[in-house]
């Protein structure tokens, strides 16, 4: 097949060779040492367990089977992994709480970024920002400090005298909800700060005008030009929750644990890298739907809001 | 009465639950640097201002080796995630989209789109047959690893930086025979400069901050300073980690608030 060759579409080529070019060192970079190694995962699912960790180079389904079945130690038989299913439903309940938790502290929050004086509304984000962008494990240990057994809250109750022993709030449920909201809090602010920096007042103004009580004007026409925002911070927020590691091992010990510590679990003490890797497949695949969702939540809009 | 004017940017009750979030958010923070500036031994019982947590800290021998390698970890990692990233960010920017510009794009953002344990989990599979195999157990794989889930962060500022300089200045010069390094050098490096700072201090930072990553990827005995903080609180909560703490806090605060202040002069 004889291709055109004019000086233009030459020039395009050579532009589009040293433009991968470019590209190429991140992504040999990236799939070397990220895709690479999921990949790897992948495999490893399928084989079985070492004696001592690692992996024995068979095929095997055990890993699998063991997301949510195990044997009986005595009996052999077949039965479902409850600490599994408490684990994993911890998680996503966790992680949904988180989620619910920071949209009602990061809604008002944003919306009072938004509306501040232009000259005074850089240092309210800024702020914000700086949680951001500092080490989560010292947040979680500030975090901690107040809640432990004698953290803040007990030594001011203690004092007081509104108790006469320190109240147990470390290694629960609620100490991990309050340890990730906590930490999530600011991923939540910030889009939705975004989207209500778009927004075009004089659209409530005139809903107000055409005598929409304040309730409606925010059902109506507030809330639906923040939904951007809104879905965007809730994802931010929902995905590193529902994977968390740092704040639940801190927070939550072996009472709260979650999926990042019970796939820790399996490379660890638990020997059975097959069922880690397994774990980290699914667990991979819930956040990929969760994207996917965002992503169609977000197009069916066809960029209007945009 | 009062005449107070109505203002759709007004709504009732927000200021306050906005204010009490900032408080909840700093508070805690607060509490952690004031003791770690305690002069007693004692978290809550405060004896008076002194540095002792922190001279305790710089005279501890795990302590500054596990500095060492975390500084050396998050500068060599955010230099090779900030020169890839700006390679990359110059393929997708300059010029007209090509076929194959959304994959790039998916790739370079592909460490943010897999939960940070699991990455973590896979690159200690991957890693520990490498290291058996080659019998190199130094604070490369850490490097590599963090390189690896810096370049996307180290992207997102010079991308953005890029887009927002127009493309008539490079043309200008190449209409007046630059050459295309002649270009590059004196025109569009000048330009993206500030992007491309901003992109290395996010990466050092993240890098810095890293625990998931480094926990799984370190070899037996080597630490970082996250990870020896994460082995210290596991024993025994002590006015020194306090201090620590207190030091990655000031850390990552003076880096972003410079990066900060670097973004917002405009191109």
């Amino acid at each position: 097949m004889a291709e055109t060759s004019t000086p233009e579409t030459r020039v395009w080529r050579d532009e589009l060779r040293r433009r991968w070019a470019l590209a190429s060192p991140a992504m040999i970079v990236i799939t070397l040492f990220s895709i690479l190694p999921l990949m790897v995962m992948v495999v490893y699912s399928f084989l079985a367990p070492g004696l001592y960790g690692n992996v024995i180079w068979e095929f095997s389904l055990r890993g699998w089977a063991g997301v949510f079945t195990e044997r009986d130690l005595f009996d052999d038989t077949l039965g479902i992994a409850w600490a599994h299913v408490t684990i994993l439903g911890r998680s996503v309940a966790l992680a949904l709480a988180t989620t619910a938790l920071t949209l009602v502290f990061g809604l008002p929050t944003a919306w009072f970024i938004a509306t501040r004086h232009p000259s005074t509304r850089a240092f309210w984000l800024f702020l914000i920002t700086i949680p951001f962008w500092t080490n989560l494990l010292v947040r979680t240990i500030a975090i901690q400090e107040v809640i432990r057994a004698d953290g803040t809250i007990n030594r001011i109750l203690l004092s007081m005298g509104v108790i006469d022993a320190p109240f147990a709030m470390m290694f629960t449920n609620g100490a991990v909800l309050l340890g990730m909201s906590y930490v999530f809090l600011p991923l939540m602010v910030l889009p939705v700060y975004a989207a209500i920096e778009k927004f075009d007042f004089r659209l409530a103004e005139a809903a107000y005008d055409l005598h929409a009580s304040r309730l409606y004007c925010l059902r109506r026409v507030i809330l639906p030009l923040m939904k951007p925002g809104i879905v965007a911070g809730s994802i931010l927020v929902f995905i590193p929750a529902l994977g968390a590691y740092v704040t639940p091992r801190l927070m939550g010990g072996g009472r709260a644990m979650m999926w990042g510590n019970l796939i820790d679990l399996q490379f660890g003490q638990g020997r059975n890298w097959p069922l880690g890797a397994a774990l980290s497949v699914v667990l991979t695949l819930v956040v990929a739907g969760a994207l996917v969702w965002y992503v169609r939540a977000t197009a069916a809009k066809g960029g209007r809001d945009g | 009465m009062a005449d107070r004017r109505f203002s759709v940017r007004h709504l009732p009750g927000v200021s306050g639950i906005a204010l009490i979030t900032f408080v909840v958010l700093y508070t805690p923070v607060l509490i952690l640097v004031i003791y770690a500036f305690n002069a007693g031994p004692v978290i809550g019982r405060w004896e008076g201002f002194s540095l002792r947590w922190f001279t305790a800290a710089l005279e501890n021998a795990a302590f500054r080796n596990a500095a060492r390698n975390s500084l050396i970890v998050a500068s060599v990692a955010g230099l090779v995630a900030t020169l890839c990233a700006t390679l990359a960010a110059l393929a997708t920017t300059r010029g007209r989209r090509f076929r194959g510009e959304g994959g790039i794009y998916l790739v370079l953002n592909q460490p943010l789109l897999v939960p940070e344990i699991v990455l973590a989990v896979a690159l200690m599979i991957l890693l520990a047959q490498i290291k058996q195999a080659t019998g190199y157990h130094g604070l490369g794989w850490l490097i590599i690893a963090h390189s690896t889930f810096c370049i996307p962060f180290a992207y997102m500022p010079i991308r953005a930086r890029l887009e927002g300089m127009d493309l008539t200045l490079e043309t200008a010069a190449m209409d007046l025979y630059a050459s295309r390094f002649y270009t590059f050098r004196r025109v569009t490096l000048p330009l993206m400069a500030p992007g491309v700072l901003a992109g290395f201090m996010l990466a050092f930072v993240i890098s810095l901050d890293n625990v998931v990553v480094s926990t799984f990827v370190k070899s037996p005995g080597q630490e970082t300073l996250p990870t020896y903080l994460m082995g210290e609180l596991r024993r025994n909560l002590s006015s020194e980690i306090y201090a620590i703490s207190a030091l990655l806090l000031f850390a990552s605060v003076a880096v972003v608030a410079a990066s900060w202040l670097i973004t917002r002069r405009k191109p």
